[in-house]
């Protein structure tokens, strides 16, 4: 494994991309409010599970298409999941050694503040959040983060992604 | 075992990036730039242009299985329930017709009345239609991506309709794509008149779906649960005369200046599919003038 070239770049990209279109799928009913943020999640695997090739590079690029994506305020996805990748990357040590359904609860907290960015800028431009239904996302994501993190992980093993 | 150096993997299990506060400082640096030159000098339309224009083969993709489904529906759909659909569609056509053949006979009354007040005639607007492509993550900035854009013809402030009521209004035209605000928005203000006193007011999005307030009605005024809201074409946006809502509240209270009223908007916005787009350009100005007021300010 010493010195091997970077394998599988186009897995990550593939699987943000996934991330992405499963993003702007809506779910049915009173369910939409839960929908996660699929992009952040997956950006949160990568960068616990390849810190030296994912980071906060990837989250700002990620993010601004994310932005555009959504007609949104360009930038304010991009320094969300850049500052969730930083936070990531510092604490990827501790996060991935603890077992599946403890990392849920790092994983909630990582997605909590990245909702509270996003919609403090919103609050910054003239949107302020009315309710608290705006975390429901990160709760959403929490519930589905095991699910996640188990097809990832296989797909990255089956791929040889390092 | 020559080679003493830990390994690739084994140096990844404890490495620190060294340089991820510096890295972190740069890119969000450059997002608070590029958050300020968007937001306060719409510096970046052309740079979101290019972005738009290559991402919209993703929302092609997303669409993908519900236009499948549709078509594949369409395409299976068996000769009875055809048979059926055609029936149901021709009585309605001969049920429109007739009321159509109404609304000629007022139309030409109404413009010859017109003429002889010497007031503006409403010029008969084309449509466009256009479908949903996303709605905003935001809940409570209400926009949606339509699937149409400059090249289809679509310009800034240009009347979005349901077939029931107003939706909004387009406030970016990209090249493919371009962005409407709903009504119901907390950013925007639609010009209205209540159809029964012909009293002219704003309806104020709410960030709420369901509901619109509309602000400064003194208590003495004659508001009643049920009025029909209409827009009223002040401001130039909007032609006068199209369904906006209905009033679901009106509520009395002694210590504020202005009675508290609600409506809810005719058009079905949390049922968004296909949207129609009025033509209209230039703008409709309203026959008298009198406190005009911009439907929407950047």
């Amino acid at each position: 494994m010493t010195g091997a070239q970077p394998t599988g770049r186009w897995v990550i990209a593939l699987s943000l991309l996934c991330a992405f279109l499963l993003s702007g799928m809506t779910w049915p009913g009173g369910l939409d409010r839960f929908r996660p943020d699929w992009v952040a999640m997956v950006l949160i695997y990568w960068c616990m599970a390849l810190p030296h090739r994912v980071g906060i590079g990837v989250g700002w690029g990620v993010g601004l298409f994310l932005d555009v994506g959504r007609g949104g305020l360009l930038g304010q996805h991009a320094l969300a999941l850049a500052i969730v990748a930083y936070l990531t990357l510092q604490a990827y040590q501790r996060i991935r050694v603890a077992p599946l359904w403890q990392q849920t609860f790092s994983v909630l907290v990582l997605l909590a503040i990245e909702r509270i960015l996003i919609f403090w800028i919103s609050g910054v431009i003239g949107y302020p959040p009315q309710d608290w239904w705006y975390l429901a996302p990160a709760v959403g994501g929490m519930v589905l983060w095991p699910l996640l993190f188990i097809i990832l992980r296989d797909v990255r093993r089956y791929f040889q992604v390092s | 075992m020559a080679d003493l150096k830990p390994s690739r993997r084994i140096r990844h299990l404890f490495a620190v990036n060294p340089t991820a506060v510096l890295q972190l400082g740069l890119w969000g640096a450059l997002s608070i730039a590029l958050m300020t030159v968007d937001h306060r000098y719409h510096g970046l339309d052309g740079v979101r242009d290019v972005l738009a224009t290559a991402i919209y083969p993703l929302h092609v993709l997303v669409r993908l299985p519900t236009d499948a489904h549709n078509w594949l529906t369409e395409k299976w759909a068996s000769r009875s329930v055809l048979l059926e659909e055609n029936a149901r569609l021709r009585e309605k056509q001969i049920l429109l017709n007739v009321q159509l053949q109404k609304l000629t006979t007022l139309e030409a009354e109404n413009r010859r009345l017109r003429s002889l007040l010497e007031s503006a005639v409403n010029t008969p607007e084309r449509v466009l239609i256009a479908e949903l492509l996303a709605v905003d993550f935001d809940p409570y900035r209400h926009h949606i991506l339509l699937n149409r854009g400059r090249q289809h013809g679509l310009y800034v402030g240009q009347p979005v309709l349901d077939q029931h009521g107003v939706i909004g209004q387009i406030i970016r035209a990209d090249l493919l794509t371009s962005t409407a605000i709903l009504i119901t928005d907390p950013n925007h203000a639609l010009p209205i008149q209540i159809n029964r006193t012909g009293v002219r007011t704003l309806a104020l999005g709410t960030g709420r779906l369901q509901e619109l307030e509309l602000p400064h009605i003194p208590h003495n005024e004659d508001v009643k649960v049920g009025d029909v809201l209409v827009t009223s074409g002040m401001g130039g946006r909007f032609p006068r005369g199209y369904p906006v809502g209905t009033v679901t509240a009106v509520e009395f209270d002694p210590g504020s200046p202005f009675a508290r009223i609600i409506a809810k908007p005719a058009a079905q916005l949390d049922r968004i599919r296909e949207v129609m787009l009025l033509d209209s350009e230039p703008p409709l100005m309203a026959p008298d003038s009198s406190g005009a007021v911009a439907a929407w300010t950047p």
